[in-house]
């Protein structure tokens, strides 16, 4: 598909030969996932992440299909018919432990996924359009994450509604019949509780839509790789199929042993004591927390105290945890030294590493019982995400000299092991 | 114009975030906050291990139904169960004539219809229903109470940090409010109908001591009934009643990772194998 070497779709058997030329959907699969997809040989771990992402979307459709079969989007049961999921449902504790745990895995793979991204620089040119299509998938996990935490009905999902829906309140004259508007009431209740649900069905195969975009857009450049340096022969490169299914397999059973252990053994480490409470109008809890995937976005929004410029500093808060996100958009073109892998960049390596230990910061923060020093720290470690965004990047893509680079991606897997370099060498077509 | 100003646009927007945030840096009040009673004297709940604790961790049922008693006894004169059916009491280990009559007695009967008038009326309970609440409902709870609201207990051991070490520390920690913390903090003396316990997060809380002496139940496998022990058992009993799938939970958990563990360890070998001739 991308490179003139792939190799192609031949079927033998008869059937497959009928099917092929009436609808040639193993072909597509073939082309997509299968040996038809030529990709660097040098990919290393962090290049298992999409396809894991994938898998816990799976998981998550699955699980979540059978558990709407026993839920009940109303607010007077919904948490009583979670509850009757745990203790009469046949394995119905499974389901759901495995749904909710399933929704934190999905963000552990994505963060790494989009962390590798950012490392390699798989957002630049010419795979600009995955990385856009990915920040839309991210967006639309966002919005599912957080209709489905308000489905068990417990405090932490309704207060949780009331804050994230108060976003829109923040909007100047037109907020707060946006925000009655779009929940069906004054506060979270059975209209907004019944759109959710609606919503954190469909939302999911829209994610499945997008995702299939994303691995179209990819398939025109292929894939990026560790040194970044475009694929230059068939030398460069192997069929996806059998050996990054091999390697993903692998991969896959990792994830699974991690999920597992979490799913089996320690259910509720992720989750928040309240949400076993049932949702009260009545009570707001002592302390109203997101799901840790949301902490660091959290802290950001938080951080914004002042009113500057005469806008409130609660939508300043709001401007800045979107902004936050959105900003991901323009990386592409924030970004622009033309090398893509940040090994190559001696000075931008350490603001990368400094942006991972600000977000992970952020994340503490966003957890942590409000004291005049937690909001000082988020409101430096705010500061920070921003700068490195939009001062600090700009400035060092354009001041920056790379390393030099690998002459291609076989010599960079081989340096120095001239001997083996050359059955592959006379490869070259 | 864009090709003039675009470069700039990114460093505008992000000196704008950055300076609302620098001005509410220096807008800080860094005046110390108030320090409060509950900061100073709040205890962590004291370690408590349980048979169910740990990824092979089994229920000990003996515990369980001796936990049971103490909930019958005394805690079910307030708190309601009321995600527990008397059916669910057979996974404990009673027998199905045991439930029947422990459901029959139950000293509150479940709410029903006259079939004569239509009436409301009240008839004992059944190994189908679910626990009954002591109280009709919120306002008859409250009213008894002081205008507090005793919780459902069903699910308190995942309903509070800490879990059955909570409850445990709780049912153990009244004691009299330290000297200290009367002589700082005169306002934290608990009020009339409050409690003094460093386990609870304001420290004064409504319910009274439930469990006052020790022998205040009569365990029928003659364990000894310290307060201690009634307050370990009842923990454990509610830990069941969180999550009565636990040991389900742990049995197949085992087996799943048995399972991935052979599984990937042949993926492994499979991924290697086909890797064998490529270098990467």
């Amino acid at each position: 598909m991308s490179f003139p070497w792939a190799q192609h779709y031949a079927p033998k058997h008869p059937v497959t030969q009928w099917l092929d030329e009436r609808l040639p959907l193993p072909r597509l699969v073939y082309n997509a996932v299968g040996a038809g997809y030529p990709v660097p040989r040098n990919l290393n771990y962090f290049w298992n992440f999409g396809v894991l992402a994938g898998a816990a979307l799976g998981i998550q459709i699955i699980t979540g299909i059978i558990l709407a079969m026993h839920y009940a989007a109303n607010g007077a049961i919904a948490f009583d018919s979670v509850e009757s999921i745990m203790r009469d449902v046949n394995s119905g504790w499974l389901l759901r432990y495995a749904h909710a745990n399933g929704a934190s895995f999905f963000f552990i793979v994505v963060y790494l996924h989009i962390f590798r991204g950012l490392y390699y620089g798989s957002y630049k040119a010419p795979r600009e359009m995955v990385w856009l299509l990915g920040v839309v998938i991210f967006l639309l996990m966002m919005a599912t994450a957080f209709m489905g935490y308000v489905l068990p009905w417990g405090q932490m999902s309704f207060w949780g509604a009331q804050v994230i829906t108060g976003f829109f309140s923040a909007i100047p004259v037109v907020g707060d019949p946006i925000r009655i508007w779009l929940l069906g009431g004054f506060a979270p209740d059975n209209a907004a509780l019944n759109r959710f649900f609606s919503l954190h069905y469909l939302l999911p195969f829209v994610i499945a839509g997008v995702i299939i975009l994303h691995i179209w857009s990819l398939h025109i450049p292929g894939s990026n790789n560790p040194t970044g340096v475009d694929v230059k022969g068939p030398q460069d490169t192997v069929p996806f199929h059998p050996y990054y299914t091999a390697k993903d397999g692998f991969g896959l059973g990792v994830f699974l042993i991690a999920f597992s252990t979490l799913l089996f053994f320690a259910p509720n480490l992720l989750g928040h004591p309240d949400n076993y409470i049932p949702a009260n109008p009545l009570s707001t809890p002592a302390h109203i927390v997101p799901e840790w995937y949301f902490l660091p976005f959290y802290a950001i929004l938080k951080a914004f105290t002042f009113n500057f410029l005469w806008i409130p500093a609660k939508l300043w808060g709001v401007m800045a945890m979107f902004g936050s996100i959105l900003l991901l958009f323009f990386l592409p073109w924030i970004d622009s030294s033309p090398v893509r892998s940040t090994n190559y960049r001696p000075l931008y390596r350490w603001f990368f590493w400094m942006l991972v230990a600000d977000v992970l910061a952020l994340g503490y923060l966003g957890q942590a019982e409000p004291s005049t020093f937690v909001v000082f720290a988020s409101q430096v470690c705010a500061a920070y995400y921003f700068a490195h965004f939009l001062i600090i990047l700009p400035i060092v893509s354009r001041i920056e000299r790379p390393l030099p680079l690998p002459n291609s991606i076989t010599e960079s897997v081989l340096h120095g092991e001239k001997a083996e370099a050359a059955p592959f060498g006379t490869q070259t077509a | 114009m864009l090709r003039l100003f675009g470069p700039l646009i990114a460093p505008i927007v992000g000196l704008g975030f950055i300076a609302a945030l620098v001005l509410a840096i220096l807008t800080t009040s860094w005046e110390a906050e108030p320090p409060t009673a509950a900061h100073h004297f709040h205890l962590a709940p004291k370690p408590l291990h349980l048979a169910s604790d740990g990824p092979l961790g089994k229920f000990d049922r003996q515990q369980l139904q001796r936990g049971f008693q103490v909930y019958k006894e005394v805690c079910s004169a307030c708190h309601s169960a009321r995600l527990v059916a008397f059916r669910d009491l057979q996974e404990i280990g009673f027998t199905n004539p045991e439930v029947k009559a422990i459901a029959k007695n139950w000293a509150t009967e479940v709410p029903s219809v006259n079939p004569e008038t239509g009436e409301p009326a009240t008839r004992k309970a059944l190994a189908s229903d679910y626990i009954p609440s002591p109280y009709a409902n919120e306002t008859a709870a409250r009213a008894a109470n002081n205008n507090a609201l005793p919780p459902d207990l069903s699910l308190i051991t995942k309903a509070r940090h800490g879990g059955a070490a909570y409850v445990h520390s709780l049912l153990t920690g009244y004691q009299n409010p330290p000297a200290e913390l009367l002589e700082k903090f005169p306002d934290a003396k608990p009020s009339g109908t409050l409690h003094y316990n460093p386990y609870f997060a304001n420290l004064n809380i409504a319910m009274p001591p439930p469990l006052a002496a020790d022998g205040q139940v009569t365990y029928a496998d003659g364990t000894k009934a310290t307060i201690d022990q009634m307050a370990q058992d009842v923990s454990a009993f509610l830990v069941w009643t969180a999550e009565p799938k636990l040991e389900n939970r742990h049995r197949t958990g085992i087996a799943v990772l048995i399972f991935l563990l052979i599984a990937t360890t042949l993926a492994y070998m499979s991924y290697q194998n086909i890797w064998a001739d490529r270098k990467h």
